[in-house]
């Protein structure tokens, strides 16, 4: 009995105690808000646009996640500047695309083409934005310890926010609206946003095809040899300083297409939009496993929806007033339960020694 | 014999040489320290207002007025005014960290500012601990000057949100006819005392607040927040909060079918082209509750007129007058506080302006006759309702 005891990790059990209490306290408060029907009535509708308007933000948060975990994947290096890359791309495209044509009436009469248009330019500006920083602020740092470039990462995120903000002005810059966009779907009797739509539809084809990048083509296999051993894939001929490159042009570019999408559902774009959604996004990767690509997907979409569902449903049923501006207190304890529990995140591989 | 004539000598010399760069050597007898003002050198105030960001448009409103006012005002007692602005980020940190800035230069005499309440906690705190006197323009939280929370060297020009939160709730209630509404903040102390005064005005004339929620000022998805409140079937929502934020629930807002034909209203806050520009076609027939300034004076048209010429457009936002006030307030206290020396040199006792500005009473500025209280407030607080209309504000009550 006593030895039982002895065995006993005192930190192991405050951990258990501590998941334990969380996960009554989610229960607990789900089960007043559904049973004792706690703070406002919610129809059946109400509950279906709380998630659908979770997913659209979910979907942003998994494309900008993907950058984070393809940089992380190949050089095990936390990318802060990816908030920019977001954020630069759709600046520059609103202010030099999208208003333009919106004020020449093109992009109603072209909607499509012209949505291509406003995207293409985002994503090259992005890709070009990172590629640069890869340039200048990374690929010297490679053979430094790992919180070097970090902090480079972090410099570069300012300097390219207030690069940006000299640019374009510090305002706040209105993302014209789409006439055809306007009003909502109707799917099996669920009356959907249809910008929502959108968003969530391009996320999903664009995630989609970034897996089948990476899995089924050279360059891909490329990024994988060089994720594994950047010397070995040295030696089997792959230039590990171009794969690297490729790495950041294409998260980059899930980025800058992420922001035409955040600009067509807030409708507002500025300087410092890369902030929050990179911090959340950097969230999300590491909820579903950082490295992982469908883990960013599902960590991603994981974090948009709880963001969205979590205060009506639970805080609400535990007579939390104002609930909603606490979603941040939501994700961030997710965030540090993975990392107690689950460090390699949700469905991410146990790392092996070497990468860890 | 000779040494000790010759050390005599230059004795008296050194003596003369003190007493003539003295002057009549004047004395500092002031409980909080004094500034010394060369000669030839400028009387220095700062402002600490949010001249970058989404809520620029404030700010640069506000700090343009303090130039004005300047210019109108000229010399005091012979020194030039120096203006050092600084920027408080309309949030607690900015708010800190100028007046951090502020309070390190001991020629400053008095501060401009803040922009935003939740800068002007903690900058009043600070400016107040180290001897200072702030005077804001567009302060606006009951916090600010409240008894138990308010900091010795803080006044302020602009209206308490006790006024502004009351006239809110009573254009919805009287005019609008409105019996249900919902009030959303953002928890900056700004839009939280404000909603909070909405709320309790709104009950107390016998409406009912259904729902009062919070939201973070950096949020984007605010299609949940606004789901919850439009399942509380309100027919009014106030949310007095910033560009960003207030410009994202009006464009949501429309999108959500419950809320059709709900009454939008916002505060000051927002009172600006950007918002306009942010929010688009969405804010049409919106309210938004604001400082009055249908101000009839002379000055005011000959502010109007200067504004125009030196920056090049029309005010940017509603606080302009009341920064000119607290700047030409400032400048008189200086003016009659400040010993003068003979030589030219001001002597500037921090609390003897302290007690002047505190005791301002049936002073005649543009935004009428300021009388300070105690605690602070100097205001004579008049509120407008504006209606949005063709995307420019129309002043409609009262």
């Amino acid at each position: 009995m006593s030895q039982r005891f002895k065995d006993i990790d005192y930190i192991d059990l405050l951990l258990w105690l501590f998941r334990a209490v969380i996960i009554i306290i989610v229960i607990w408060g789900t089960v007043a808000k559904i049973f004792l029907g706690r703070g406002n009535a919610y129809t059946a509708d109400d509950w279906i646009d709380f998630f659908v308007s979770g997913l659209s933000q979910g979907s942003l948060y998994a494309l900008i996640a993907l950058g984070y975990t393809l940089v992380y994947g190949v050089l095990f290096m936390i990318n802060f500047a990816h908030g920019e890359f977001f954020m630069s791309g759709t600046m520059t495209a609103t202010v030099f695309v999208a208003l333009p044509l919106s004020a020449s009436g093109f992009l109603d009469e072209h909607p499509i083409i012209g949505m291509l248009a406003i995207m293409l330019t985002a994503m090259l500006i992005s890709i070009g934005v990172a590629v640069l920083t890869e340039r200048v602020a990374y690929r010297p740092l490679r053979r430094a310890p790992r919180l070097v470039p970090l902090i480079t990462a972090i410099g570069a995120s300012f300097f390219w926010q207030y690069f940006f903000r000299g640019l374009y002005g510090s305002s706040l810059v209105p993302f014209p609206e789409l006439a055809v966009l306007q009003g909502k779907y109707n799917l099996f009797g669920i009356e959907i946003l249809k910008t929502r739509a959108v968003v969530v539809v391009a996320s999903v084809v664009m995630l989609v095809g970034l897996y089948f990048f990476v899995m089924r083509t050279k360059t891909g296999k490329a990024i994988r040899a060089v994720a594994e051993d950047k010397d070995v894939a040295a030696l089997m001929g792959i230039d590990v300083d171009r794969t690297i490159a490729i790495t950041f042009a294409t998260g980059a570019a899930m980025a800058g297409a992420a922001g035409v999408l955040y600009g067509l559902v807030f409708r507002q774009v500025h300087f410092f939009m890369g902030f929050v959604p990179g911090i959340k996004a950097f969230t999300a990767a590491v909820l579903g496993g950082i490295g992982s690509i469908p883990g960013a997907a599902l960590g991603g979409l994981f974090l948009g929806v709880i963001e969205a569902v979590g205060p009506p449903l639970f805080l609400e049923g535990l007579g939390i007033p104002g609930g909603h501006q606490l979603k941040d207190v939501i994700a961030f304890t997710m965030l540090v339960l993975v990392l107690i529990f689950r460090p390699q995140g949700i469905i991410g591989e146990r790392l092996a020694e070497k990468k860890a | 014999m000779k040494r000790t004539f010759l050390f005599v000598l230059l004795i008296t010399l050194f003596a003369l040489v003190l007493s003539a760069c003295g002057g009549q050597a004047l004395e500092c007898e002031d409980a909080l320290g004094c500034v010394e003002v060369a000669p030839d050198d400028p009387i220095i105030i700062a402002s600490a207002l949010v001249i970058t960001g989404p809520n620029e448009q404030l700010g640069l409103d506000s700090q343009y007025g303090v130039e004005i006012a300047i210019d109108f005002y000229g010399d005091v007692l012979g020194h030039e005014v120096q203006l050092q602005p600084e920027d408080d980020g309309c949030s607690a940190e900015g708010g800190q960290t100028s007046a951090q800035k502020i309070v390190s230069n001991p020629q400053i005499v008095g501060v401009i500012g803040t922009s935003c309440s939740g800068a002007g906690v903690p900058a009043s705190k600070i400016v107040s601990d180290a001897g200072y006197i702030m005077i804001s323009p567009s302060n606006t939280s009951p916090a600010l000057t409240d008894p138990e929370t308010h900091e010795a060297g803080y006044l302020r020009t602009a209206h308490n949100d006790k006024v502004q939160g009351r006239a809110m709730a009573e254009y919805a209630y009287n005019v609008l006819g409105v019996r249900k509404a919902a009030a959303i903040h953002d928890g900056d102390p700004y839009t939280e005392g404000l909603a909070s005064v909405f709320r309790d005005s709104f009950t107390e004339l016998g409406g009912e607040i259904v729902a009062f929620e919070a939201e973070a000022p950096d949020a984007t998805n605010v299609e949940p927040l606004l789901t919850t409140v439009a399942a509380a079937g309100p027919e009014f929502i106030y949310y007095p909060v910033f560009v960003s934020l207030g410009g994202l629930i009006t464009k949501t807002a429309r999108d959500i079918d419950a809320l059709d034909g709900v009454y939008l209203a916002a505060a000051d806050g927002v009172q600006s082209p950007d918002f306009l520009e942010a929010a688009g076609s969405a804010a049409e027939g919106m309210y938004v509750s604001g400082p009055d300034l249908s101000f009839t004076n002379e000055t005011y048209d000959r502010f109007l007129s200067t504004y125009q010429e030196k920056y090049g457009t029309e005010p940017l936002s509603v606080f302009h007058a009341h920064a000119f006030d607290a700047t030409t307030l400032l400048l008189k206290a200086i003016e009659e506080v400040a010993q003068e020396g003979d030589d030219g040199t001001l002597l500037i006792g921090r609390q003897a302006l302290r007690d002047k500005l505190f005791a301002t009473s049936g002073y005649q500025g543009i935004t009428g006759t300021l009388t300070c209280n105690e605690y602070g407030d100097c205001a004579d607080p008049k509120i407008a309702v504006s209606e949005v209309k063709d995307g420019a504000f129309e002043a409609i009550w009262p």
